[in-house]
This record gives C-alpha cells, sequence and structure tokens, in this order.
C-alpha cells in the first residue's frame, strides 16, 4: 500500500525531465540577457572613467575639436575632443543614407510593382547576396576603386567623407532594397486593386497608395541602414583616412569613431587616459545603436496604429 | 501633362534606377571575382602569408577562419536552441518576454566593433585568455546568438500547434514534445539558419581583430594535440582570419603584393558566402524532403 502511495505523491520521471528541459532552456536565454548586460557594464565602467577618473569635462569631450589623448591641448585641458569623430561618424551615415534612399526605394518599388517576375527572379536573390558581402570586401574595393576614382576626379588624396560615403552607400543599399521591398509586399492587395478601380494609372497608384501605405516599413529600412552605416568600422576605416581633424570639405582626409577606436585600442595602455578616452567614444556608439532602436521601435508602433485605424 | 504621360515617365525612371542598381550591383561581384579568381591556385590556398615579400599565401588564415567558425557554432549553436526553444515553447506572452524580444534585438543590433571591444576586455583582458581562438570564438558567439537564437524561434514558430497537440494527446511532457516531435520538424529550417549565419560568421573581421588576434603564427600541421601551441587545433593561439588578413595587409601596406593577395582572398570569401548562402538554401529543401517524405 506504502508503494503505491509514494508512487503517487512522488514526482513522476516525465516531470522531472520536464522541469530539467525548461530550467535548461531558460538558463540558455538568461545567458544571453546577461551577455547584454555585462556589454553594457563593461563598455561603460570603462568609458565613464574618462569622465570620472580623469575628470574630463563631459561637455569637453563632445564638442572639443583637438583629440590627442595624453597631451594638453591649446586650452590647457587634456586634449580629448571627439566632435571631430562624432561629426565625421554622423556626415558619413546620414549621407550614405542620403544617397541610399531613392536608389533603394525605386528598385524596391521596380521589384514589387513593375516588373515582380523579373524582381523575384534576378533583383532579390542579388540583393540578398549582396547583403552578405564581407564588410572588409566592401572596404577593399573602396580602396582600389573609389580612392582613385574621387582623387582623379575632386582631387585631395582621395581619402575622407566623400569616399566613405561611396563605401557606405554601396554597402547598404542591398539592406535598404530588400526591407524597403518586403514593406511594399506587406501593402494589402487590394489597395492597389481599389485605386487602380477607381481610375489611377499605375505610377499614381504607387505613389498615392503603395508608397504612403508602406511609409513606416520603408523608414524602418533607412534607419537599419543608418544603423548599419553608423556602426561600421573597418570598410569606413580603409578609406576615410583617420586623420582626427575636422572635416573641412568632403575630400579631405577625416575619421569616424569606429575608425579611431579600431586603430587605437590596440596601441593603449588600458586603464590609461588614452586607453580610457576611446571606451568614451565606444560608449557613444553604443548608446547611438541604441537610440536607433528605439527609432525603429518607434516607427514600429506608429505604423501598427495608423494600420489598425 | 496628362497622367499617362506622366505614368511612362515615372516608369521608365524607374527601370533605370532599377537597371543603375542592378549594374551597381553585378559590377561590384564582377570586380572582385575577376581581379581574385586568377590569383587563386592551390599554393595560393595552402602556403602560409609572406609579410615582407610577394608570392605569400592564405593557407593558415583560411584554416583559422574554419576553425573558428566551428569552434564559435559549437558554443552558439546549443544555447541559441535552448534560447529559442524557451522563447517559443515556454515563454507567456507578457511584459518580460517583450522585455527580453527587445534586449536580444539591441544585442543584434550592436556594431560588431563595440563586440569585439567587449570580447577584449571581458576574454582576452578579464579571463586572461590572451589574443587567441578562445577569445576570437567566444566573441563570434556574441556575435551570432541574437541571429541564431532570432531565426530557431522563428522556425519553431512556424511548426503547426497540430504537431504539438498530437504530441500531448500521446502523454509526451512538454519538453518530449518539444525535442522529440517540434524540433526534428524544424530541423531544416534551423539548418537553413544556422549554414546563413556561418556565412556572416565567416566573413566577420571587426569584432576579431581584438580577440582572435592579428597575428598568424606557423602552424605545424603534423601535430594534431590541441595542448601544443603549434598544433593546428591549439585553441590558445593567436589566429589571423581572412577577413582580417584582407584589413590588415591594406591598412599596414608592408606586403609587395598586398593589391594581388587580397584581391585573392576577397574572391575566396565571396566564394565561400555564396557556398553558404547555395549550401543553407539546398540543405533545407532535401532535409525537407527527406523528413517529410514529399
Amino acid at each position: 500500500m506504502d508503494k503505491i502511495r509514494a508512487s503517487l505523491l512522488k514526482k513522476s520521471i516525465a516531470t522531472k525531465i520536464e522541469r530539467r528541459g525548461k530550467i535548461l532552456s531558460l538558463s540558455c536565454l538568461a545567458l544571453i540577457i546577461l551577455v547584454v548586460f555585462l556589454i553594457f557594464y563593461f563598455v561603460a565602467s570603462r568609458g565613464l572613467a574618462t569622465f570620472f577618473q580623469n575628470h574630463i569635462n563631459l561637455w569637453h569631450f563632445l564638442s572639443g575639436i583637438q583629440w590627442n589623448p595624453g597631451t594638453i591641448g591649446t586650452n590647457g585641458q587634456p586634449a580629448v575632443g571627439a566632435l571631430p569623430m562624432i561629426v565625421g561618424s554622423f556626415l558619413i551615415t546620414i549621407f550614405s543614407a542620403i544617397v541610399a534612399t531613392p536608389f533603394a526605394i525605386g528598385t524596391a518599388v521596380f521589384m514589387t510593382e513593375i516588373s515582380p517576375r523579373r524582381g523575384a527572379q534576378i533583383l532579390r536573390p542579388v540583393t540578398e547576396l549582396l547583403v552578405g558581402i564581407p564588410s572588409v570586401v566592401y572596404g577593399f574595393i573602396g580602396l582600389q576603386v573609389v580612392v582613385p576614382f574621387v582623387r582623379n576626379t575632386f582631387g585631395g588624396s582621395g581619402y575622407g567623407i566623400l569616399s566613405g560615403t561611396f563605401v557606405l552607400f554601396v554597402m547598404i543599399l542591398p539592406t535598404v532594397t530588400s526591407m524597403s521591398a518586403d514593406a511594399l509586399n506587406a501593402v494589402p492587395r487590394y489597395y492597389r486593386e481599389a485605386s487602380l478601380a477607381l481610375g489611377a494609372t499605375r505610377w499614381q497608384t504607387i505613389y498615392k497608395v503603395v508608397l504612403r501605405a508602406a511609409i513606416p516599413g520603408m523608414l524602418t529600412a533607412i534607419v537599419f541602414g543608418m544603423a548599419r552605416a553608423f556602426g561600421e568600422a573597418l570598410a569606413v576605416q580603409m578609406v576615410i583616412g583617420n586623420a582626427t581633424l575636422l572635416p573641412h570639405n568632403l575630400v579631405s582626409p577625416a575619421s569616424t569613431l569606429t575608425s579611431i577606436l579600431t586603430m587605437g585600442i590596440g596601441n593603449t595602455v588600458m586603464g590609461s587616459l588614452q586607453n580610457n578616452a576611446l571606451w568614451s567614444l565606444a560608449m557613444i556608439l553604443l548608446l547611438m545603436s541604441l537610440l536607433f532602436n528605439l527609432i525603429i521601435r518607434y516607427i514600429g508602433r506608429k505604423g501598427k496604429l495608423n494600420h489598425e485605424r | 501633362m496628362n497622367a499617362k504621360r506622366v505614368d511612362k515617365i515615372a516608369t521608365g525612371v524607374l527601370y533605370a534606377i532599377a537597371a543603375l542598381v542592378v549594374i551597381i550591383l553585378v559590377a561590384l561581384l564582377g570586380y572582385i571575382l575577376v581581379q581574385g579568381v586568377p590569383e587563386i591556385s592551390w599554393h595560393f590556398l595552402t602556403s602560409p602569408a609572406l609579410s615582407f615579400e610577394a608570392g605569400g599565401g592564405i593557407g593558415i588564415q583560411l584554416f583559422n577562419s574554419f576553425y573558428l567558425l566551428f569552434l564559435a557554432l559549437l558554443i552558439s549553436l546549443p544555447i541559441s536552441l535552448g534560447a529559442g526553444i524557451y522563447l517559443n515553447e515556454y515563454a507567456g506572452q507578457n511584459t518580460i518576454t517583450g522585455l527580453i524580444r527587445t534586449t536580444i534585438e539591441i544585442l543584434s543590433s550592436l556594431p560588431s566593433v563595440v563586440v569585439g571591444l567587449f570580447g577584449y576586455l571581458f576574454f582576452v583582458v578579464q579571463f586572461k585568455l590572451g589574443f587567441s581562438i578562445l577569445s576570437g570564438a567566444f566573441a563570434l558567439t556574441v556575435f551570432n546568438l541574437p541571429i541564431l537564437t532570432r531565426s530557431i524561434e522563428e522556425a519553431l514558430a512556424n511548426i503547426s500547434d497540430n504537431q504539438r497537440e498530437a504530441g500531448y494527446a500521446l502523454g509526451l511532457s512538454r519538453w518530449e514534445t518539444v525535442t522529440k516531435i517540434v524540433v526534428p520538424a524544424a530541423l531544416p529550417s534551423i539548418i537553413t539558419g544556422v549554414v546563413l549565419s556561418a556565412g556572416r560568421i565567416f566573413g566577420e573581421a571587426a569584432a576579431l581583430i581584438y580577440t582572435a588576434g592579428q597575428s598568424a603564427p606557423a602552424l605545424n600541421f603534423s601535430d594534431w594535440n590541441p595542448f601544443n601551441i603549434s598544433s593546428p587545433l591549439s585553441p590558445l593561439r593567436p589566429a589571423e582570419t581572412l577577413a582580417v588578413h584582407i584589413w590588415k595587409i591594406n591598412s599596414e601596406g608592408i606586403m609587395p603584393d598586398a593589391k594581388a593577395v587580397s584581391a585573392g582572398a576577397s574572391a575566396v570569401l565571396i566564394i565561400a558566402v555564396l557556398l553558404f548562402n547555395f549550401l543553407a538554401r539546398w540543405l533545407g529543401k532535401r532535409l525537407y524532403k527527406h523528413l517529410t517524405a514529399e
């Protein structure tokens, strides 16, 4: 009798397996979350040291234009002005997005509205393939093709914002195109049918109906491309010239946050001001990627509301 | 101008834009292949790199790339599988799950250079692994986890609930249903996801320059004991990969035939990524046929 009683009250093997499985999979998930927090903690603890240990004024850091950590700048403060890099990063991000957007949206419209068959057969596979091309390859081509081209056409050394913009334009083009095409494909078919039934031409349908309905999706695509451009390191580092000066024109050597980071981290001593200042740059990068994320989420939520209404 | 005319013009412009983009993209691929493929030879693929003279190969870098890829997948696959299972099968639809999804999304949108720097701080410095295969593999794991988790979660979500209900009806527990029914059914798409992420890892450089290091010491390919530092399998040796190699020789510029070597290496990288893409599609289809007997 007791045996039966015990076996009834005891947890079955299946229950135990179930518990174990659930805990196992939960701990995998917890590990990923832990990694994210570790990244933020480590980068922030280093990046904030510039301000709390070395007592650099945050405003001086963000607005200073002399970057030579370890030496004293002309204003008597350590020369850790990050403005040239911040400006460089923002300029190439915005320029490449401005150049890429019309091409990407035009191609996406072509793929989905004008010639869906050719789009599906040629354009889509090609763009999806190009999303996967490693960024160093873009950098190498930039170095071999874009830099000499810029040098011969616009003068200067060829290294600079303009070359960076060209390289990033080609690099984010496939991503933005394929995401925009997804956004256009998600527009319900009856929107188009209704517009055509009212007597609108194909272009009127595209311009007045389809594009407008797909605005949130396409904005997401563009912001996504911008986030990629902002965080891209090696391809940009190879063509931008890496001079920590405020760019006064598009063909003078400049630098971005990522390019200075990749160049500098290995050459500085851990814990020194030179090193901490670089980590502060990394922190800016981290915060910007967070901001891009927030924007994408915001657009997504807005877009959903529009469709529900 | 009437509407029909505008329509014609707009269509023409769209054709032109699409053609231009195709030309750019095809020229890009063509340039790499035309410049690079003639450089590829058995000697180029197998011999070690030379720093100061022409005629070096990419043998060690190629091996390092594959070894790192293998280790990174070995570590990240079980973790993402577990996380994907929890997210799709156990997690409820509530705020906490939403927050977790957001966190994973943030991780996937982090610039790879930040992941590399974290790897440097955490694995190289904190855990004193040095510039090594192991540090590199961990950094790549961090880089790969969110993407793989996402694709596995999607693969599981595409399995219809009928399958799960059938499992429960047979008296299986949830975990048994997942491991014995749902995961095998989702296997084709999981494998497609893994191979696609492998293509991304293979070309990654920014996360590796400060974790796996930028040097490729000579390897003794007759020594397969992982505890010897010159063995190809040693996880504690610095290991420059193919992508890092391209970056390094182009930004240092001391190698006389840097252009030829990087053209060849770029072509190898592209071909590898192409192969991963085709492999992913082919394997997915093949496995689906095999498992569903259709």
